[in-house]
């Protein structure tokens, strides 16, 4: 799995650095930042699903990967 | 005052400052969210309220249509101080908007915020150990109350001691909604006078402090201008003091009905952040406010320029259609995207201050206090407005 922060619907409530601080990182000024290439190591995806369902923005993307 | 007679009929006529919305206002919205979600009442001039979270998060996203010029709705519609506003970055639109936030948003961001968190934790325990021994306190007046205004007060550089003035400002600003033009005036004139006297103190002797930061800010590379500077100072004294309080107040008053959460919290501290979302999303003290820009029909409602619209986050956070259970506290909902700090470009941009002073101050209250009980429930008083939260809070301790 992938996580990546859609920069656009981003407004930095900071739900997912906080439910996922090994995948994503605050920036200067509180936006989400993944960490490293994205990629959700497989004890990291309860994490990231969870900062997928926190972001109120709908900003956090998770892609599956084969 | 006989301009607000009761409401009879919500969905005709509603208030919110009446005391049957400031005592229990859940009911209100789930029946309006069923038979009337986009309401409106004549009061304030003309004022619309969506109750669905569908509807608040289109409006609060369609800066287009909506501005915020002004975000508490009263009797008179403010002068259009295009376009900041007179406090940015809350009364601005964009394109302003951004940078007015941009100059903000470092300043309070996660990590700045961390610094503040041990000399929160020192003050929240002085608080509580002036306080133990007692049977009854109240822990809204004697505790929630004060938090805020101390840490903010630290965090503009203003005088500790002025707390008791702070705290008259908010409360002509944000819950003295009725007053008539003049009197509501004559407030915002001391509350301005008083910025005056602090960042001239700020200029004769800078600094490292936010109202420092703020004289230094620029945009587009020319400083910001002091009605800028006043407004953004004045904006985090009034923004982050009632807000916070009725949030740490709800969420202990929640605790003290609720024996059986509050004993799970003692069982399983790791749980507090999660349980915080949930009171942030179940008892979301912030209603915001805008103008509607001109006259158009909104999804069928005939809206006309300068109607308020009431932005009800407290109620989309209750809209079953987006939440299970919605009017249920569960301490340890998974998927919770609550709007308690708006949702879109207006994103409280004190969301990381306000979330850590909620953990501490409740860390620290359930270290001192395990076991707690409201001593009479009919004693308990909330504030109506657009802030909502518990101003007496009689709790029995121990
Ligand atoms: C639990 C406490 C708080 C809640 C629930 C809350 C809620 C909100 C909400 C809903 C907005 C959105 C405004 C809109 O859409 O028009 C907002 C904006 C804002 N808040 Fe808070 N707030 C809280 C605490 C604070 C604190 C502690 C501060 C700072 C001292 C603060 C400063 C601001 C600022 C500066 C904005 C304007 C942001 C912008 O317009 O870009 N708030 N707040
Ligand atoms: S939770 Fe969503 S809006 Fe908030 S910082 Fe993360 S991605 Fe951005």
């Amino acid at each position: 799995m992938r996580i990546s922060i859609d920069l656009e619907r981003c407004e930095g409530h900071g739900r997912c650095y906080s439910l996922a601080p090994a995948l994503v990182e605050p920036d200067d000024i509180g936006n989400g930042c993944v960490v490293g290439d994205g990629n959700v190591p497989p004890d990291q995806m309860d994490n990231a699903r969870q900062a997928e369902a926190n972001c109120p923005e709908r900003a956090v993307i998770l892609e599956e990967q084969d | 005052m006989s301009e607000h007679p009761p409401v009879r009929d919500w969905t005709t006529d509603f208030d919110h400052t009446d005391e049957a919305w400031a005592a229990d206002p859940f009911p209100i919205w789930d029946e309006l969210r069923r038979t009337c979600p986009v309401a409106h009442s004549d009061r304030y001039g003309g004022t619309w309220l969506p109750t669905r979270h569908e509807d608040v998060a289109a409006i609060a996203y369609d800066t287009e249509n909506f501005t915020s010029r002004s975000v508490v709705v009263t009797n008179y519609r403010p002068p259009n101080i295009a376009p900041r506003g007179i406090a940015p970055p809350i009364s601005s639109d964009p394109p302003f908007h951004a940078g007015a936030r941009r100059i903000l948003l470092p300043l309070m961001s996660p990590q700045v915020i961390a610094k503040w968190e041990p000399s929160t934790r020192e003050y929240c325990e002085s608080l509580v150990d002036d306080l133990r021994g007692r049977d009854v306190i109240d822990a809204a007046q004697e505790y929630a109350q004060h938090i805020p205004v101390r840490v903010i007060a630290r965090l503009l550089g203003f005088p500790e001691d002025d707390a008791d003035l702070f705290r008259g400002f908010v409360h002509h600003v944000l819950e003295q909604v009725t007053l008539p033009l003049e009197q509501r005036f004559l407030g915002m004139q001391d509350l301005f006078e008083y910025l005056r006297a602090q960042v001239q103190d700020h200029i004769q002797n800078p600094r490292d402090d936010l109202t420092t930061a703020m004289l230094n800010a620029e945009m587009d590379g020319e400083p910001v201008g002091m009605e800028h500077v006043g407004g953004t100072v004045a904006l985090l004294l009034l923004a982050g003091i009632d807000t916070t309080w009725s949030a740490i107040g709800a969420s202990i008053w929640h605790l003290a009905g609720n024996p059986g959460d509050r004993e799970r919290l003692l069982a399983e501290p790791e749980l507090l952040p999660t349980a915080i979302e949930e009171f942030l999303r179940a008892y979301a003290p912030v209603t915001m406010a805008r103008l509607v820009k001109h006259d158009m029909d909104w999804n069928g409602c005939p809206m006309k320029a300068d109607d308020w619209i009431l932005l009800s986050f407290p109620s989309a956070n209750r809209d079953p259609a987006f939440f299970e259970n919605a009017d249920e506290v569960i301490l340890d909902r998974q998927d919770n995207r609550h709007a308690a700090f708006g949702l879109g470009i207006h994103r409280c941009a004190g969301s990381h201050l306000a979330r850590m002073e909620l953990r501490v101050a409740l860390e620290v209250f359930l270290d001192a206090f395990p076991v707690f009980h409201l001593e009479d429930p009919s004693a308990v008083r909330w504030s109506g407005g657009q802030v909502r939260g518990p101003r007496a809070l009689p709790l029995r301790i121990g």
